[in-house]
């Protein structure tokens, strides 16, 4: 793991998100939800993009949801990825609604993908400090 | 208060558009557009009291480069839609009053290793200030340009409405046979055929090499003024009948409710209605088309064929410039390349302006009077 040399997450707020990152180094999926609009939201900000109010809490969540949308990379931006081509590069839609980027895992690249398919998460230890979120197919 | 056909595109020039343009400048060709479009319009520089130009510029630097002293002036930040923002946003200025001529101007000279290619290089791979993407998208290693972006899109589409590869790749092959007579097109004489589509290499699946932008070099301008104006012009004026947009609510395609729709279904009705004009009585369009993707899932937006349908359209229709709806007649920027600096979203503007006033020569469509145009 001391090999890893593909970007690490780079916070433009570390303090906005460490709850995020930390949650994730305990293999826990938190999501920033709304106490006044009741929904989640997705990506973090001071404030909630519905309403405007900055009274929102990280919110543990399934971690199931669905492909919502794929595409095979076979060029990535960063050379670094090169050894992992073809992979995925993901949005998944959760079931509590919100959509992240990730990698669909653990499946043949392209044949097993499906979009609209069920998957769960699996988190990645990429380092000892970090722990990236990713996506199976659900078992 | 409507502006409908106050407002009027008078002379227009461009560039060729080429893979590179060794020992030019950007300024350098931007000022041989201007200068070009300028004379076409029958006017003198001095006249020209305004300025448009895109955000990768800065319009500030350009009217020093180019010696323009306008009484109005801004860059265009709406990235691939600039081009056909400026024309809306300068029609609605000269409707206002603000200014008379303004020059609307789009384009790079890309030399092969400029410092903001190497600067993007650098971003792309994860340098640069930390921001949305370094956090949430980069981790995750994204595809290399616009591509990614583009691929999810398409994948959806596919998803959703059947589209099928061999859809896609006919407008790619329809464009490219407009390109092919086109002398300023980058892939004038090498028309496609929907098996040289498929049998590209997926630059990421979905995509298909040959269904993408070649980025270029060139410089597209036009001159936009008042109707009244221009009727003292030499050229038939190609009138501005409607604006809508722009109309985007995300800067990164995850951040869209609904990435198979695009925000033409809010601006297309905006510029139709100030028309007066129904979809059905437009005899052609000119369509921003950095993959066929986008060309298509926009024209179903804009009403032109109910929404899922428009796979179906390309199977049953030519949409080539002799064709029963000639869409990118030009080749569009698959066909005919992708001008940095903005350039590639404005050939369509270009090319609506020269159909409208009957000066496409050889691929003059038959009937040119009412084209819509999407950024």
């Amino acid at each position: 793991m001391v090999d890893y040399a593909k970007p690490l997450p780079r916070p433009e707020i570390p303090e906005l998100t460490q709850a995020f990152w930390d949650a994730a180094r305990r293999h826990e999926l938190v999501i920033p939800r709304c106490r006044v609009c009741d929904a989640f939201f997705w990506y973090p900000r001071e404030r909630c993009p519905s309403c405007l109010r900055a009274d929102w809490e990280w919110t543990p969540v399934s971690g199931k949801g669905r492909l919502h949308t794929f595409t095979v990379v076979r060029q990535p931006s960063n050379p670094t990825f090169n050894e992992d081509v073809p992979y995925a590069y993901a949005m998944v839609q959760l079931d509590e609604g919100v959509r992240l980027i990730s990698n669909v895992v653990e499946c043949a690249i392209p044949d097993d993908l499906e979009v609209n398919m069920r998957l769960e998460i699996v988190f990645d230890d990429v380092t000892d400090e970090w722990t990236l979120p990713k996506f199976r197919p659900a078992r | 208060m409507s502006i409908r056909g106050k407002a009027a595109i008078v002379g227009y020039y461009e560039t060729p558009t080429q893979k590179e343009m060794e020992g030019r400048t950007t300024f350098g060709v931007l000022a041989e557009a201007a200068r070009g479009a300028i004379n076409d319009a029958g006017l003198r520089k001095k006249e020209i009291d305004g300025l448009i130009s895109s955000e990768n510029l800065n319009s500030l630097l350009l009217a020093e480069a180019i010696g323009l002293k306008p009484r109005w002036t801004m860059s265009m930040t709406t990235h691939g839609a600039s081009g056909a923002t400026s024309i809306a946003t300068a029609a609605q200025a000269i409707a206002a009053g603000v200014v008379d001529y303004v020059l609307c101007i789009f384009g790079e000279a890309r030399p092969r290793s400029s410092s903001r290619l190497q600067a993007e290089a650098r971003a792309r791979a994860g340098g640069g200030p930390p921001n949305r993407a370094t956090e949430w998208e980069n981790p995750f290693g994204p595809v290399i340009a616009a591509n990614g972006g583009y691929g999810l899109i398409k994948q959806r589409h596919m998803f959703e409405y059947g589209t099928t590869q061999e859809q896609f790749a006919k407008a790619a092959v329809d464009e490219r046979f407009n390109a092919s007579i086109n002398e300023n097109a980058v892939w004038q004489g090498q028309p496609l055929t929907i098996e040289d589509v498929l049998n590209s290499r997926y630059t990421n699946d979905p995509l298909h090499l040959l269904e993408g932008v070649m980025p270029c070099s060139g410089a597209h301008a036009v001159i936009v003024t008042s109707a009244e104006r221009a009727r003292a012009l030499p050229h038939p004026p190609a009138y501005i009948l409607g604006v809508g947009g722009p109309a985007t609510s995300h800067d990164t395609i995850w951040q869209e409710d609904s990435i198979a729709t695009s925000p033409v279904v809010h601006s297309a009705p905006t510029a139709l209605q100030m028309a007066q004009v129904n979809i059905r009585e437009i005899d052609f369009a000119e369509f921003y088309d950095c993959y066929t993707i986008l060309v298509m899932m926009t024209l179903e937006d804009a009403g032109l064929v109910p929404k899922g349908e428009i796979g179906r359209f390309y199977e049953e229709t030519d949409t080539t410039f002799q064709g029963s709806f000639p869409i990118n007649t030009d080749g569009g920027q698959i066909g005919a390349g992708q001008s940095g600096g903005g350039g590639g979203g404005f050939r369509h503007v270009v090319e609506a302006a020269r159909q409208i006033m009957e000066r496409a020569g050889e691929r003059q469509v038959p009937r040119s009077d009412l084209c819509l145009v999407n950024g």
